[in-house]
């Protein structure tokens, strides 16, 4: 599903990602845990091009990103992606957030568009709020509208970059949940989190990034029972 | 009673007699009317410069940076006569068009950089969000970046237009009868230093404050959603 050869990047001076090469078959979940700093989030925002590559091949079913780049917002369908900072459009309300990507760039008919996008609200649990503006939401909320938008493309794979980093304590659940539900159904995904609980629980493989590589990987029962390396053991000592 | 007496002995022979009031009305038609034109002139060329800046095509990037620098850089007055004498004196155009191209070529650099703020302030995980759902940039643009830069652009916009109003004060420069020339030509005939100025000033003033209410109310509608 996604294949990464060799990736480098640097701002300026500052190489963040220092040769990344990674693997993410089909229905996967993977999640890639590490210090700030380990360019973690720069390696997930390389696999559908927020942050263009240095050096590198990054494969997305079979297709090479950087050969590709005129074709780059078709490639993006196939790969949804969920921040932070939520990045709901606040001029649009719940259900038009949902609706606007297909509705633009499949020209699908606004009421075929709406009815899934109602659908897909109600499945991260919010079909009281579709004509709600995103300010008038919880972190909670937004964060699971901004999974439906993703989702309404009908991506193959689904990236999380740190989704529940933003949200009051008591908010993480619910999103967490969605997106236990989603990996229950077969999308492959890949997370960048610091929710260790959630790295063990639901991912079939851990990545541990460190100084730009990533330092080691496997089963999550593994890395977090008997890691390998000197410093995975220490992240782990911090966190856990 | 000799201060009431003066006072209203200088209001009769400064708006009263010889319908001098009739002066100033017209001189606020004719401020009015370069202030509007020039205003729309100044968002047509403010809108191509904006957008000329934020391609980041080199050429016109140059050549836009170097419109707005000249223009912010020179004194209106300057500008006014420049293009009054030297570019479209010979041309027979109306006195009221030159001077509504001056003043909207001026204002279109205040009104480019307005425009640019606007979206430059629109956070950068908007563009983000919208281009990893797969929408091209001028989708992006059209759907999400410029219905909330308009937000952030129509308050600054009604307040340029108030400055504006203000800075077309010098259209006398090129002998055209606005508001503050109406003044002036009172002066000459009432010999009057004071008087005809205050009512200058004043309806500068009452046109300035209608503007600034609507403002605020079109700023607080706008939060409205917010």
């Amino acid at each position: 599903m996604i294949k990464v050869e060799g990736l480098y990047k640097s701002f300026g001076e500052l190489e963040v990602l220092k040769g990344v090469n990674a693997h993410v078959g089909k229905s996967e979940v993977v999640c890639i845990i590490g210090a700030s700093g380990s360019g973690k989030s720069t390696f997930l925002r390389c696999i559908n091009l927020l942050e263009v590559p240095t050096a590198g091949k990054i494969y997305i079913e079979g297709v090479e990103l950087m050969e590709h780049r005129r074709e780059i917002d078709k490639l993006r369908q196939k790969v949804g992606m969920v921040f932070q900072q939520f990045n709901l459009f606040p001029n649009l309300s719940v259900i038009e957030n949902v609706m606007l990507a297909p509705v633009q760039t499949r020209k699908l008919d606004r009421t075929a568009a709406r009815d899934k996008a109602a659908a897909l609200l109600e499945q991260v649990g919010l079909s009281d709020k579709l004509s709600e503006y995103p300010n008038r939401l919880s972190g909670g909320q937004k964060q699971r509208v901004a999974i439906a938008r993703a989702l309404a493309m009908d991506p193959d794979i689904m990236l999380f970059d740190e989704p529940t980093s933003a949200l009051d304590p008591e908010m993480v659940g619910e999103v967490l949940n969605v997106m236990k539900k989603l990996a229950q159904d077969g999308m492959t995904m890949v997370t960048v989190t610091h929710e260790m609980g959630f790295a063990r629980e639901v991912s079939d493989r851990v990545l541990f990034m460190d100084e730009g590589v990533i330092a080691e990987e496997g089963p999550p029962a593994e890395i977090f029972t008997h890691p390998s390396q000197a410093r995975t053991r220490d992240f782990l000592a911090k966190v856990l | 009673m000799g201060l009431l007496y003066t006072l209203s002995d200088a209001l009769y022979s400064n708006l009263i007699r010889e319908s001098r009031y009739l002066l100033l009305v017209r001189g606020l038609n004719m401020t009015v009317q370069i202030s509007l034109y020039a205003l729309l002139i100044g968002i047509v060329i403010g809108l191509l410069v904006a957008v000329a800046r934020i391609t980041h095509i080199k050429v016109l990037d140059g050549i836009a940076k170097l419109y707005v620098d000249v223009i912010r850089g020179t004194p209106v007055v300057v500008q006014l006569v420049i293009i009054y004498y030297a570019v479209l004196a010979g041309s027979g155009l109306p006195k009221l068009l030159i001077a509504s191209v001056a003043f909207g070529i001026n204002s279109g650099a205040y009104v480019s950089e307005l425009i640019r703020a606007g979206i430059m302030a629109v956070d950068k995980g908007q563009m983000e969000a919208a281009r990893s759902l797969g929408l091209s940039y001028f989708q992006t643009m059209r759907f999400v970046i410029v219905p909330q830069a308009v937000k952030n652009i129509l308050p600054a916009l009604v307040n340029e237009a108030i400055v504006m109003l203000k800075e077309t004060s010098v259209a006398g420069y090129i002998a055209l009868d606005d508001l503050t020339r109406a003044g002036n030509v009172i002066r000459s005939r009432t010999f009057d230093p004071y008087t005809p100025f205050l009512l200058v000033a004043a309806v500068y003033l009452y046109a300035t404050t209608i503007m600034t209410f609507f403002a605020t109310k079109l700023e607080r509608r706008l939060h409205a959603s917010d």
